[in-house]
Formats: structure tokens, C-alpha cells, sequence
């Protein structure tokens, strides 16, 4: 195999600034949505005591979701071995570095108290599961950053392996933990399940290689470098077995609840009645974001490049559909307070609560995905992320001389 | 370009003497600088503790007091914040205490002074209550 | 039902407020008990648990609440007026923001259209999951089994208002101005109940509590649910109590009677 070369992008055509300045103008919107939101208070959202976590919350945990997944390529190349993904790993580990931060930012500036984030670092209740999250995610951006540089620096190159084990276990825990998040919640029904974990995990994959593949794809073109379909169609089919996945867990998910006669008011709302939800989960999340890009990637004609994009833009779109109907749709379905029995306060108890975003919630949300992409535009402006082929012939490992794998 | 370095060097050594002179213009004009505050006396004899002990130790006994209070339930007027504000309330020209929106507020007159911004009251009254 | 408030632990510490309250419970114990009328709500005060001013509350008590449902009247809300007004609650014309300590649920089967009230509010649970999910520790249970929010290290993640099963805990939604002294509240943090802690500490009982033996049915008993002579206790142990969503473990600190 020929020995891949990297480069920056030069990131000096008008484009390139053009995208850079609406990029900031969407972080600097949300910035002002944030100082909106709490300079009024909470009440200027959709969010209320009925709904606690909105759109933000939608937005920040689709992108820590996708960043998790978003280092999968790069752990199917050192870990696993696959030579063809190996030029892919270091972009990889920038777009998580980049996810995990856009979503970070969101989640933090959503806070009551933003101002506190202080407290958050230094008060720690041991037994909670988001603290334990903190941990995580500071620990993912440290161990991912360490070995992007052991992949980058030559001499460092055979700690790499090492270093893609550690963050690919790692990256399990995390999605692991931030499933948990909801997994962990008894009181509500559409929650407090173990397959809260293993789904984020399945979620993350097929995320994460969507906006993995967008970008690569993005960014070859925009920099004018080769990429062969080879690798495409190698990524596109990944996809589509992930997104799979997601089906399989989410399918599994809700047939145990509608065997527990307990859980089938909560899986009659998601699945028949709940309108918006409902329209979500089967066409936004089944139809949009499963089945056709499956199709799109296994059975599909023509250009590999173009279905692999739509392929990709339609995981993302029902990806969020999903997070929307988990988030959302949970948390409106009311509390059991007496099973079995109908309820009815001052207090929205026993009703279905109501929630319609709000432009500054989605400002933010917007805001936390252009940080993504300004970080990773300009990340691969500085140092050497992509490489600077992709060509079949590059890339190929039947090209190669030897089959020792370097 | 030599030239530049000698107009960058010049125009340095000017700041820099701007800088001293006004400095010491500063000092001798301590006096008239931004006026010492209105600070509302308390209502007793003594403070609980000396003034200047206060003046520099108010907030970690009101920090220690805090935390004794909501996790502990020690609900002593010694050091607390309540017995703070009613000691030191300051009344408006309408007879009524005054919150900390107006700059003769107790707490407010020093800490505007000292440019010492605090968030206490974010949540805590600032001004006696009528006691139930 | 004896009065025993004068036989409180000696105190050191005069302590004028306590002294204050103490008397006036004291009176109002006699006035109610003169037609020979036992009510729930004037309970022998927490005597038995009386703290010396200064120490710190003990594990040796559980405050706790029993309210019986049969004299609960589905028109009646003293107790969440009586909440609003002590803590300062108010509305902002916004139902969906606004915040409750306590509210009045009804509860009616399906299959027989039986219908009950009751009030609900913080369950005080020993076991809170409030406090687990609380990423800062803000969310606490107290050594005397009362759940609070210590909103000096709140942030307002909300993740508490997820795990709590009986929709307590409300977020503060706006800014405030004019708390009650003894009520701090402020926007970006989340409260409930408190039980009336300030009331509880200085030896008296909660507002919706004295609020429910004056003006309503009696419906509601404060009082330590560790003092085996406690009335709360003897009716506990005397009578059949749940707890709701019993089957969650959380051992609430809040029974009711009659559900």
C-alpha cells in the first residue's frame, strides 16, 4: 500500500471564508439566544415544568451521540485493522473532538445556571449519573486528543493501536452513559429500561458515520482532492448496516413494552396516538432515517457518491426525528402517579403536556452544530487531517506490495 | 525600516512616561477620586463581629453560616444574612427599606464602591420581610 | 391529647423566636381542644425532637406527614394557599411555568368512577431519586429525612424534575424580586416543598399543615416518624397507610390514609 500523505486544507478560496462567516454568525446567534434565555428566564421557551428538556437538549445530545460514533472509523482502522478506513481515522477523531464540544456548549448554555458551570466542576455527587458523564466526556476529548497525535506524529505511530483500544472502549462507555441518562430515570415510562444503552450505542454508529461521511465527502470536494468510490461505497454500506442496528434495538424496545400490559399506554401514545410524535417515530425516524437509506446504499443504481450523501442526509434527519420522540415525546407522556386510575390537577397531571420549540432554543441548538463545523473547518486548515487522496488506487489494499499493513 | 524601529522606540518611551505621570497624578488625587460611600450603620451598639474584621471576613462567615444553615438547619442570627438586612436596613425617602435596586442599599453602596458584583440576591430578600 | 411544648429540651441559648412560636401553638392548642374536638393538625409540636439552638439537625428524627383522605374535600385547596402565601409563591399567569409546591390531585377508577382528593407535594422519600440523579449534590436529604435544593450549588440542569415520579419539583422560569426572608428562590434554580423548614426548625410545623386544622378538614398530621410516641407514629402503626407509588421503594416520608 502507498504511504498515505496528508495535508492541510489551504481554507483561502472565498467559499471557504464564506462558509466560516456563516458558520459564526450561527454560533454568535445562538450565543445571543442563550444570553436571551437567561437574561429572561426560561419562561420565553417552549420548556416548562411539564417538559424540563427541549430542543437544546434535542440538538446536544444527537451531536455527543454522533460524536462517539463519529470515532468509529477511526477505531475500525487501528483497532480492527481495516487498512481502507486507516486514512480516514485522524478526520475521525477531529469530528469528535468537534462533536463533543458543539454539544457540550449547547447543553451547558441551556443550564439554569450557566454562570455556575464553576460548581458543576467542582461539586461532584459521586452516585449521579451525570456527574459520572462529566468524566466522560472530559475524558474522551483528553484520550481522543492524545491519540490523534500519536496517529500524527510518526515516531509515536506504534502507540497508536494502544491509544484507538482505549478511546474505542471508551467511546462504548460514554454512549453507554449517556443512554443511561435516560435509562436510569424509574419514574417514566418511556424511559427506565437497560436497552436505553445498548440503543444509544446503535444510535451513535449510524449518526456518527452520517456526519462522518457528509464531511469527508464536504471536505474533499471543497479542497479539490480525489475520492474514489471505493471508499464511498465502502462507508455508505457501514451505514445502512447501522442504521439497521437502530431499527433492531428500536424495534425490540417497544415490543417489550407493548408485552407489559403496564406499558401500553405509553407505547399506544409513541406508536398510534400521539400525533407529532407519532409522525415522527414512523415516518421521521422508521421510514426517512431507516428505510431509505438502506435502500438507498444496498439496492440503489447510480452514483455511489450522491446516494451515500442523501443516504447519510436522511440518518441525520431521522436521527434527530428520534432523539425528538425520545426526549419529547418521554417527557409528555404524563406521570403514572396511581396506575390505573385517571388523574387531573392544576398541575397538568394525567394530561399529555404540550411543548412547541422556540426560535432561541433552536438558535442555540443551530449554534452548537456551526461550532462543530468551525472547529473542524479550521482544524483541518492547521494541521494535517485529510488526506490528500483518496483515490481507489491510494487507498486500495490489493494495490499494496506487501500485505504487512503499515 | 531602521527608521520605523526608531519611531516604535520613541513613541514606547512617551507611553511609558504618559503611563508614570499619570499615575502619580492618581495618587495625589486619591481624595477626589470616586467618593467614599454612604454605608448604612446598623441598628445596635456593635456589629456582631469587630467592623474591621467584617469589612474583610463578612463573606466567609456568611458563606460558613450558609452552608451550616441549609444543610445542618442551624438557623442562629449570628452570622446570618437575614439578620444582615434587617440590622442594616436603609429606608427610602418613602419611608419604606429600600431594596438592592437603590444604590443606598446596604450591601449595594460598598460592594458598587469596591466594584464587587454578588448574587445573593438573585434569590434572597434584600430587605426585611413582614415576619408571619 | 396532652400539650407538651413547656417540657422542650432546656436551652441553653435563649432563643425568643422558638419561645414565641412555642406559646402560640400552645394557645391555639387550647382554644381547639375546648369543645373536646381532637383535630390531626395540632399535633403535640415536635417537642420530643426539640433542637438546642446552634446544633445541628439529627438522624434521630424523620419528619414525616399522614394525611387522611376521608376528611379531604375535593373543594378545598387551604393547604396550597396557605403554601403559596408562607413561601411566597406567586403565579405569572403562565400555568405551565409557574411553579407548585403543592397541589390538588384527583383521582378517580375508570371502572367504578370512585373519586378522591388529595394533596400532593415533595413525598420526602428516604430513598430520593432527586438526590441520586443530582450531578452537583445541590439536591440533598437532609439528617432529618426533609429533601431540599440547596440553590447555592444548583445549576439548573433539571435532570431531578426527570427523575422525580410525582412531578414535585418545579423550575423557576423568571426573575423574582421580594422573596420571603426565610423562602429564598431565584430563576434558573429548581425547588419544591421544603416541608417548611424554617418553620419545622424553629420547632413549629408546616404552613399547609396548621392551615388544614384551622380552615379545613384536619386532613393532614406533622410530626417524627422515628419517635415511637409521636402521634404520626402511633397512627401509623395503628392504622392501614400507603405510600403512592409504593412500588417504586422509595419509602416516602409523606403516608396517606383512606386512598
Amino acid at each position: 500500500m502507498k504511504r498515505i500523505i496528508y495535508s492541510e486544507i489551504k481554507g483561502r478560496s472565498p467559499q471557504f471564508y464564506a462558509l466560516a462567516a456563516i458558520l459564526l454568525v450561527f454560533v454568535l446567534t445562538a450565543l445571543a439566544s442563550a444570553f436571551y434565555m437567561e437574561h429572561s428566564g426560561h419562561y420565553v421557551t417552549g420548556m416548562n415544568n411539564q417538559v424540563v428538556w427541549g430542543m437544546p437538549h434535542v440538538f446536544a445530545i444527537f451531536l455527543i451521540v454522533a460524536a462517539s460514533g463519529a470515532l468509529n472509523v477511526a477505531s475500525i482502522g487501528t483497532v480492527f485493522g481495516k487498512t481502507i478506513y486507516k486514512p480516514l481515522g485522524r478526520l475521525s477523531g477531529l469530528l469528535a473532538i468537534a462533536l463533543l464540544l458543539g454539544g457540550l456548549v449547547v447543553l451547558v448554555l441551556d443550564l439554569g445556571r450557566p454562570d455556575r458551570l464553576i460548581v458543576a466542576m467542582t461539586n461532584y455527587n459521586l452516585k449521579s449519573i451525570f456527574t459520572w458523564n462529566i468524566f466522560l466526556y472530559v475524558g474522551f476529548m483528553v484520550i481522543v486528543a492524545a491519540y490523534l497525535w500519536l496517529q500524527m506524529e510518526r515516531r509515536m505511530n506504534r502507540f497508536a493501536k494502544s491509544a484507538g483500544m482505549l478511546a474505542f472502549l471508551w467511546r462504548l462507555i460514554l454512549t453507554t452513559g449517556t443512554g443511561s441518562i435516560f435509562g436510569f430515570l424509574v419514574a417514566r415510562e418511556a424511559y427506565d429500561s437497560a436497552i436505553m444503552a445498548p440503543l444509544f450505542i446503535a444510535m451513535s454508529f449510524s449518526f456518527g458515520l452520517a456526519v462522518y461521511i457528509l464531511v469527508l465527502l464536504a471536505a474533499c470536494r471543497g479542497s479539490e482532492r480525489d475520492i474514489g468510490d471505493k471508499v464511498v461505497n465502502k462507508l455508505g454500506r457501514l451505514l445502512g448496516i447501522f442504521a439497521a442496528l437502530v431499527l433492531y434495538f428500536t424495534a425490540i424496545q417497544h415490543l417489550t413494552n407493548l408485552y407489559a400490559a403496564e406499558h401500553i399506554g405509553v407505547e399506544k401514545f409513541i406508536l398510534l396516538d400521539g400525533g407529532i410524535y407519532t409522525l415522527l417515530f414512523w415516518v421521521g425516524q422508521v421510514i426517512v432515517g431507516g428505510i431509505i437509506p438502506m435502500v438507498l446504499v444496498f439496492r440503489a443504481s447510480g452514483d455511489v457518491s450522491r446516494n451515500a450523501i442523501l443516504a447519510s442526509t436522511l440518518v441525520i434527519i431521522g436521527g434527530f426525528a428520534q432523539v425528538y420522540v425520545i426526549v419529547i415525546g418521554g417527557q409528555a407522556y404524563p406521570l403514572e402517579l396511581f396506575p390505573g386510575m385517571e388523574v387531573s390537577s392544576s398541575f397538568n397531571d394525567g394530561v399529555i403536556a404540550s411543548y412547541a420549540p422556540s426560535l432561541p432554543e433552536i438558535g442555540l441548538g443551530l449554534g452548537g452544530v456551526a461550532l462543530t463545523g468551525l472547529i473542524t473547518l479550521f482544524g483541518m486548515k492547521l494541521l494535517r487531517f485529510l488526506p490528500a487522496s483518496l483515490a481507489n488506487a491510494t487507498i486500495d489494499p490489493h494495490h499494496s506490495v506487501t500485505a504487512k499493513s503499515s | 525600516m531602521t527608521r520605523h524601529r526608531a519611531l516604535i522606540g520613541i513613541l514606547v518611551i512617551a507611553l511609558a512616561g504618559l503611563a508614570v505621570a499619570s499615575h502619580a497624578a492618581d495618587q495625589q488625587n486619591n481624595t477626589k477620586g470616586v467618593p467614599f460611600p454612604a454605608i448604612a450603620m446598623g441598628q445596635g451598639e456593635t456589629c456582631v463581629e469587630d467592623t474591621d474584621f467584617m469589612r474583610r471576613n463578612h463573606m466567609d462567615l456568611l458563606d460558613h453560616q450558609r452552608d451550616e444553615t441549609v444543610i445542618n438547619g442551624v438557623r442562629t442570627e449570628q452570622h446570618s444574612l437575614k439578620e444582615c438586612i434587617n440590622c442594616h436596613v436603609v429606608n427610602g425617602p418613602d419611608s419604606v427599606p429600600v431594596t438592592v435596586s437603590s444604590p443606598q442599599h446596604f450591601c449595594r453602596s460598598c460592594h458598587d464602591y469596591a466594584a464587587v458584583s454578588v448574587d445573593c440576591f438573585q434569590c434572597h430578600a434584600s430587605r426585611p420581610g413582614v415576619e408571619n | 391529647m396532652s400539650i407538651k411544648t413547656e417540657k422542650s429540651t432546656p436551652t441553653p441559648g435563649f432563643d425568643p423566636v422558638r419561645r414565641k412560636f412555642l406559646s402560640a401553638v400552645a394557645a391555639a392548642a387550647g382554644v381547639a381542644l375546648a369543645p373536646g374536638v381532637m383535630l390531626y393538625g395540632i399535633t403535640k409540636s415536635n417537642s420530643a425532637a426539640a433542637r438546642v439552638s446552634g446544633s445541628a439537625v439529627s438522624s434521630n428524627v424523620r419528619w414525616g406527614m399522614l394525611i387522611d383522605l376521608n376528611r379531604c374535600d375535593s373543594g378545598c385547596d387551604d393547604c396550597v394557599t396557605a403554601c403559596s402565601k408562607e413561601n411566597g409563591l406567586q403565579g405569572h399567569g403562565r400555568p405551565a411555568t409557574d411553579a407548585q409546591w403543592i397541589r390538588k390531585v384527583d383521582v378517580t377508577n375508570p371502572q367504578t368512577g370512585a373519586s378522591q382528593s388529595l394533596p400532593m407535594m415533595c413525598q420526602h422519600c428516604a430513598d430520593p431519586p432527586c438526590v441520586d440523579v443530582c450531578p452537583t449534590g445541590a439536591s440533598f436529604k437532609r439528617a432529618d429525612g426533609i429533601v431540599l435544593v440547596n440553590k447555592h450549588t444548583c445549576i439548573g440542569c433539571r435532570y431531578c424534575m426527570m427523575a422525580c415520579p410525582y412531578k414535585a419539583r418545579s423550575f423557576i422560569h423568571e426573575s423574582l424580586e421580594d422573596q420571603k426572608p426565610h423562602a429564598p428562590r431565584g430563576k434558573g434554580t429548581v425547588e419544591s416543598c421544603t416541608l417548611c423548614v424554617h418553620r419545622v426548625d424553629a420547632g413549629g410545623q408546616p404552613a399547609c399543615v396548621e392551615a388544614c386544622s384551622d380552615t379545613g378538614g384536619g386532613a393532614m398530621l406533622f410530626g417524627d416518624l422515628k419517635d415511637p410516641d409521636s402521634e404520626i407514629s402511633q397512627r401509623v402503626a395503628k392504622y392501614a397507610t400507603q405510600q403512592i407509588r409504593a412500588d417504586l421503594g422509595l419509602d416516602p416520608g409523606v403516608r396517606y390514609r383512606n386512598l
